[in-house]
């Protein structure tokens, strides 16, 4: 049996997310990732916006910053910069990443900074109560789609590899072991990571579309038609590497 | 040590002093009057072994400003009147987390995209209450490219000490005008820098002060495992909506800048002495007035110069006892009325107000002001 419990801050617990939410799957995949790696916690940052996804930064034992809504990668793209040395994984969501943050995305992912990118997609603005999000599938209902989305929503991964992303990688919180394994090869990775997540929302996205019970919810993600797995892994000069070149360079050393 | 003496640009001085400062990291984004610190310290940094970037918004350079910090980086980020606006939400994240860092404000005409290349003073308000909820912010208004170097070093200093972020405000002919500037010799300067834990990691709270209500600050993968947030958090740095915990956080905020304010709060008084009628100015505006203030004295009218250095925190102290010794104040800003109304609150009815006010994108004329000196004899 994993020990989990060595990575949590028992002082924040109970965590926020409902019954049934599919991030704590995810934050175990995550959790079994490092382990896996044998990264000590003191070497990690962990770096989030805002939103549910996001509150997972307050629950592990590591330097974790829980910055403003959509700037993660921005604020991570500083702290790796500063410190290169530290292992520096970003958790956003599909609102956080893909809409008020979509611009950090693909320059994050242009500048190919070793940041690994986790980004939660339940399709739903949670937090806020479950407003449609540029993932929610076309006729959905949310709270600011009464009358179904009538918004084409869009695929992560693709933006991604079209941004330059030298690391693109989709699983699901139904199949844990292979996240697990895809988190780890991202961690790995030398250059900017994006994994992006299918997961669930069942209290608040589930229950308004009646998409089944959260098991059921899990189970769909299984059937998802969308490809799986490590999606494009090519190498690049990592950003922080270059900079370094650029000052032994400007020294006189290069 | 003597200092050596050179032609610079304002914005050129900016940057230089904070090399000086010991500032190692800038990250910003193109906009006029400001990107020759861009410039300049893209050139700089690198040699000295620092790291410049240029973000892909203003957004995220402030935010890329504060994540370096977190690294135990002194950090600098310029802009002017549209990107000052979309930093706000960034600011404030830095005022509650307690993250030091520099911001410097080029002010240009405004509202909206205004005149990119002209002088105002209109983001004197925007600069203390531009973040939403309630702060403190500490603003330094250099009037010389001397002063700017000056003041770059006292930004990054005060921020250092405080653990807030420091504003640097000035107008775009301060920032684009070249003079002959004697630069200090780094002994001529002190530099300071935050407070360093001295606790062990296990007892470290990265939120609970000393007497001097700052906390003690470790960087980001030191051992020192700890939690960051914008949500309101406790001494353990952890979220919280505990009503007295909160409280003691939001006027602990206050109080660390309010306890200062003696190292902060600067004003340089001209001719004052035996001045019947006072002119309030800062950045190019308190230089106009300085040649006002030189032609007006020919003509026998005792009249002289309170410039504010640091707005805010606003040099009420100072205001008050001069208001108690001329018969009138004449105010004069690039913009419709803004300090005025500080200046209107601390005088209190002790003396008469005039207001000289321009917002056409020209600096005001020695001669305007002169005039509005005759006219209040």
């Amino acid at each position: 049996m994993f020990d989990y419990e060595q990575y949590f801050r028992r002082e924040m617990m109970p965590h926020i997310w409902c019954k049934g939410c599919g991030n704590g799957v995810i934050l175990k995949a995550l959790l079994r990732a490092i382990h896996r790696l044998d990264l000590s916690k003191d070497q990690i940052a962990m770096v989030s916006g805002i939103g549910c996804s996001s509150r997972l930064t307050g629950y592990v034992d590591c330097n974790t910053l829980h910055t403003t809504h959509g700037r993660a990668l921005a604020f991570a793209t500083g702290l790796k910069l500063a410190r290169p040395e530290v292992t520096v994984i970003v958790i956003t969501g599909d609102g956080d990443g893909l809409a008020i943050g979509g611009n950090h995305l693909i320059h994050a992912a242009r500048r190919n900074i070793d940041l690994t990118c986790l980004l939660f997609n339940n399709q739903i603005y949670g937090m806020t109560g479950g407003q449609v999000s540029p993932t929610t599938p076309e006729e959905l209902f949310s709270t600011t789609s009464p009358y179904g989305n009538i918004e084409a929503h869009f695929d992560p991964c693709r933006l991604v590899e079209g941004a330059g992303g030298t690391f693109v990688a989709r699983g699901t919180a139904f199949r844990t072991i292979p996240l697990e394994k895809l988190i780890a090869e991202g961690i790995q990775h030398k250059g900017f990571s994006f994994i992006e997540i299918l997961s669930t929302c069942p209290e608040i996205h589930g229950r308004r579309n009646k998409l089944g019970t959260p098991a059921e919810m899990l189970q769909a993600l299984a059937k998802t038609t969308l490809p799986t797995g490590v999606l494009r892994k090519t190498s690049a000069p990592e950003y922080t590497e270059v900079c370094e070149g650029i000052i032994a360079r400007a020294q006189g050393r290069g | 040590m003597q200092g050596t003496v050179r032609l610079m640009q304002g914005n050129q001085a900016c940057a230089h002093a904070a090399i000086a400062a010991g500032c190692t990291f800038f990250a910003g984004y193109p906009i006029t009057p400001s990107s020759e610190i861009a410039e300049e310290l893209a050139r700089l940094l690198p040699r000295m072994g620092g790291k410049f970037i240029q973000m892909e918004d203003e957004i995220a350079a402030m935010a890329a400003c504060i994540g370096a910090s977190i690294g135990g980086h002194k950090v600098l980020t310029a802009t002017s009147g549209p990107g000052f606006s979309l930093k706000q939400e960034n600011l404030g994240f830095a005022v509650y987390t307690e993250i030091p860092c520099v911001v410097v404000n080029v002010m240009r005409g405004g509202p909206s995209t205004g005149l990119p290349t002209s002088p105002a003073q209109g983001d004197v308000m925007q600069a203390r209450w531009g973040t939403h909820g309630d702060h403190p912010m500490v603003v330094l208004a250099p009037a010389s490219v001397r002063e700017i170097y000056d003041l770059t070093i006292q930004a990054f200093n005060l921020s250092e000490l405080c653990r807030t972020p420091v504003i640097l405000l000035y107008d775009e002919v301060i920032g684009h005008m070249r003079e002959k500037t004697e630069v200090p010799d780094p002994s001529q300067f002190k530099i300071i820098d935050r407070k360093q834990s001295t606790s062990s990691p296990d007892a470290y709270l990265p939120y609970k002060s000393d007497e001097d209500d700052v906390p003690a600050f470790v960087r980001f993968g030191e051992g020192y495992r700890y939690h960051i947030t914008g949500l309101a958090h406790d001494e353990r740095g952890f979220p919280t909506q505990n009503p007295r915990v909160v409280e003691a956080k939001q006027r602990r905020l206050h109080r660390k800048v309010e306890q200062r304010r003696e190292e902060i709060v600067a004003h340089e008084a001209f001719l004052l002495d035996d001045a019947e009628i006072a002119i309030f100015a800062y950045g190019v505006t308190a230089r106009s007035a300085r040649a006002a203030i030189r032609t007006a004295r020919k003509e026998g009218i005792r009249v002289g110069l309170f410039r504010p250095i640091s707005l805010w925190p606003f040099p009420d102290l100072e205001l008050e006892k001069l208001a108690g010794q001329v018969k009138a104040i004449v105010v004069a800003e690039m913009n419709l009325g803004q300090l005025i109304y500080e200046v209107d609150r601390v005088v209190h009815g002790q003396t008469r107000i005039v207001a000289y006010q321009k917002a056409s994108g020209e600096p005001v004329h020695p001669e305007e002001i002169l005039t509005a000196v005759r006219e209040h004899r």
